[in-house]
């Protein structure tokens, strides 16, 4: 028994561990063949990080990891929610609205912002779901306009908002007083070696994401609605109601994207607010298998590789879209190597119980297969 | 599972494109070798905006000026360029890179290096800064801001717009709608109104932040010109950075005019479309870099703001085609009521 436990634990083991191997090794081949250093490369990716290098990997972690929560929620169901950019750009740019006007004292402001957050990236999130249910729209399609939508709306919106700095070509939102921010924690000396305090926000995130869809009978009906919509509908369960309340929770996730940098760093939302997150979050969901945990290390992994690309250029003369290039690679061939081990897995399982079956006396094995 | 597999290709394969499109960029612009080739022990570090050098916009106007002064003074030199959507940490750690790495001054082409510029040159006080468009740090010690006057350049463009104009409608295309492309339009829009009261003035930008792509898409840059010459415009003046080669294009086919912006597009755009080039209006980065480095070279690092306006030959038009030969005096004209003060242009449309 325990043996078979050991052979599991290798398999779950072998897949990540092949699958970087494998990203590696292509990722070496397109530097060779661009003539690029790839010895220095590597050791400058893969050097550790400095104290404050470490700092901006955990924020910029637990950002992505959020994003990445968000998205895995919609898998869990089968949907494909390409709409957690435009999500935690509407929620991000309310957030930033609601804590700048401070209609609330200090922390209560940060708390009524973030639930405006989770509520309009819900609402915006909900437009596709209920188009999905009563209409039958991909949520693909919906919320690939939805984003586009987005930054038109926040573009506008911002311009209406704006307050601009003396001197600055930068427009943003006002700024969150001092009293509604939340403080960084620190893992080191100075100021550089902060990270966001928001981190354990996205933690209970991830581990309400955990509870509710594995303890609770509403996780259980959402997962059974995303393997089999005819078993689901079998078994009393509404999947209009559950499309819905899937993309409303996806959304609401997407919501808290932007707001560790918000509340962290930023403290306005402006025409450098950092975009493109949900993008990143699409391929973490896959990275981390929809499981909390898993996001977790994706999300690490790649504020690992952004954070450690970033003075290749200056370096070693190499252009830091190798790592985009690595990114995809691993989110390839993770889902590759998944398919090779979960195939070998189950030949390992059959040649077991044949192995067994042939063990046995020969009379049950006649009853078997008459 | 299959599903997943689909997306995990669709996705690696958006990845591989988007990487694509950047490049590499691996400009080595120094290595003069040469015995007699001056030599400083200057080393300065550029950090570029989002698309870098060959932007065909402001990116490679300031790496003129970097690669004339490499030239020149025999400094050394290291570029690197921002990544579409990146974090604040990440330009943060671009100009700490630099800074870390022995590079002094570091440079920041544009205005989104603002925030960034002011924290690291906080924790780098020995290190000079300069930052271009944006003069929000100009109490700051070790930060030279280079700024410029874009609306007096447009001004006269817009001025020269509506003097060539025969159907009295000219038009505008913006990249991205931020304030910085909106000083281009005040300008234009003051100019040409000036030259020409009750012209009929179009205007329209190609994509909205965080969306930049609007400096970087030809096409979208042609569309919009095509409507606009479509709806009886004969000028259209772009500040689309990259996407202006459509807007060529699209004036090229509708027989019509087009004004070039931030260098003199005439010299630099396909030879099939030079001849609707009437002007450009120059925004000089390259002279600002330039100038600036040349300082330091002296040892004598500017600090504060320095803005590059009509004045100090920071903006202004350009003459090479001879289209806008008839209308010089005027221009000039315009120019130096600017100068003299008689003609304050807005900066906000």
């Amino acid at each position: 028994m325990t043996n078979a436990r050991v052979i599991r634990f290798l398999l779950g083991l072998a897949a990540p561990v092949l699958a970087l191997v494998a990203a590696f090794a292509i990722t070496s081949l397109v530097l060779v063949v661009a003539g690029d250093p790839a010895g220095d490369v590597w050791s400058t990716i893969l050097s550790w990080p400095e104290e404050r290098n470490l700092a901006n990997i955990i924020k910029n972690a637990t950002v992505l990891y959020l994003s990445g929560l968000a998205v895995a929620f919609g898998f869990r169901m089968n949907l494909f929610n390409i709409g957690v950019d435009g999500q935690y750009r509407v929620a991000a740019f309310t957030a930033a609205v609601v804590a700048g006007e401070a209609w609330l004292p200090g922390y209560l402001n940060t708390a009524f912002a973030i639930v405006c957050a989770m509520a309009v990236g819900a609402m915006w999130a909900g437009i596709a779901g209920v188009l999905r249910a009563t209409r039958g729209v991909s949520e693909v399609i919906s919320t690939i306009m939805l984003n586009a939508i987005a930054t038109g709306l926040v573009a506008y919106l911002l311009r209406k908002v704006a307050v601009r700095e003396a001197g600055s070509n930068d427009i943003g939102t006002k700024q969150i007083p001092e009293g509604s921010r939340i403080p960084n924690i620190s893992i080191g000396e100075g100021p550089t070696s902060e990270i966001y305090g928001f981190i354990v926000i996205a933690a209970l995130a991830g581990l309400l994401f955990w509870f509710v869809l594995n303890k609770t009978r509403f996780g259980f009906d959402l997962r059974a609605t995303g393997q089999s919509t005819t078993a689901a509908v079998a078994s009393g369960i509404s999947v209009k109601k559950m499309t819905i309340v899937a993309m409303l929770i996806s959304g609401g996730v997407a919501g808290l994207v932007g707001l560790p940098i918000l509340f962290g760093s930023a403290y306005a939302y402006g025409s450098t607010f950092q975009s493109g997150l949900g993008f990143a979050g699409i391929a973490i969901a896959l990275l981390g298998r929809n499981n909390p945990i898993g996001i977790a290390i994706g999300a690490l992994l790649f504020a690992f590789l952004d954070e450690q690309s970033n003075p290749l250029q200056i370096l070693v003369g190499v252009s830091p879209d190798i790592v985009a290039i690595t990114q995809g690679v691993i989110v390839l061939t993770v889902v590759v190597s998944y398919e090779l081990v979960r195939r070998y897995g189950i030949r390992l399982e059959q040649r077991e119980v044949a192995r067994v079956l042939a063990d046995q006396p020969a009379t049950p094995q006649k009853e078997v297969s008459a | 599972m299959r599903r997943s597999m689909k997306l995990a290709a669709v996705l690696t394969a958006g990845i591989l494109t988007l990487a694509a499109c950047g490049g590499d960029s691996d400009s080595d612009a120094d290595d003069n070798g040469g015995g007699d080739a001056p030599k400083s022990d200057v080393k300065v570090g550029m950090a570029y905006d989002v698309g870098g050098r060959g932007d065909q916009s402001f990116n490679d106007s300031a790496a003129a000026g970097l690669d004339q002064a490499v030239e020149e003074f025999g400094i050394d030199s290291q570029e690197s360029e921002a990544e579409d959507g990146e974090a604040e940490t990440a330009r943060e750690e671009r100009l700490r890179t630099f800074a870390d790495a022995g590079y002094n001054p570091v440079i920041a082409v544009g205005f989104a290096y603002a925030a960034s510029v002011g924290k690291v040159a906080a924790e780098y006080p020995e290190v000079n800064f300069a930052i271009i468009d944006d003069e929000s740090l100009a109490d700051v010690p070790n930060v030279a801001s280079l700024v410029f006057s874009e609306e007096q350049g447009s001004f006269l463009v817009g001025a020269a717009a509506a003097l060539k104009s025969k159907s009295g409608t000219v038009g505008f295309i913006g990249g991205v709608e931020t304030p910085l492309i909106q000083k281009f339009e005040a300008g234009y829009k003051a100019g040409a109104e000036a030259a020409k009261p009750g012209i009929k003035v179009e205007s329209t930008y190609l994509t909205q932040i965080p969306d930049f792509s609007g400096f970087a898409d030809p096409a979208k840059g042609k569309t919009a010109a095509q409507g606009m010459f479509d709806n009886g415009a004969d000028v259209v003046y772009h500040a689309a950075g990259g996407s202006g080669g459509g807007v060529f294009e699209a004036a090229a086919e509708a027989k019509a005019m087009a004004i070039g912006v931030d260098s003199d597009q005439y010299n630099t755009a396909d030879p099939s479309v030079q001849d609707v080039i009437i002007t450009s209006m120059l925004k000089n980065v390259n002279v600002a870099v330039h100038e600036y480095l040349a300082g330091v070279v002296d040892g004598d690092v500017p600090a504060g703001v320095t803005r590059y306006d009509l004045e100090a030959d920071g903006v202004g038009y350009s003459t090479s085609g001879g289209q806008v030969d008839d209308i010089a005096e005027q221009l000039d004209g315009y120019k130096q009521q600017i100068i003299d003060g008689e003609i304050e242009v807005p900066t906000t449309p």
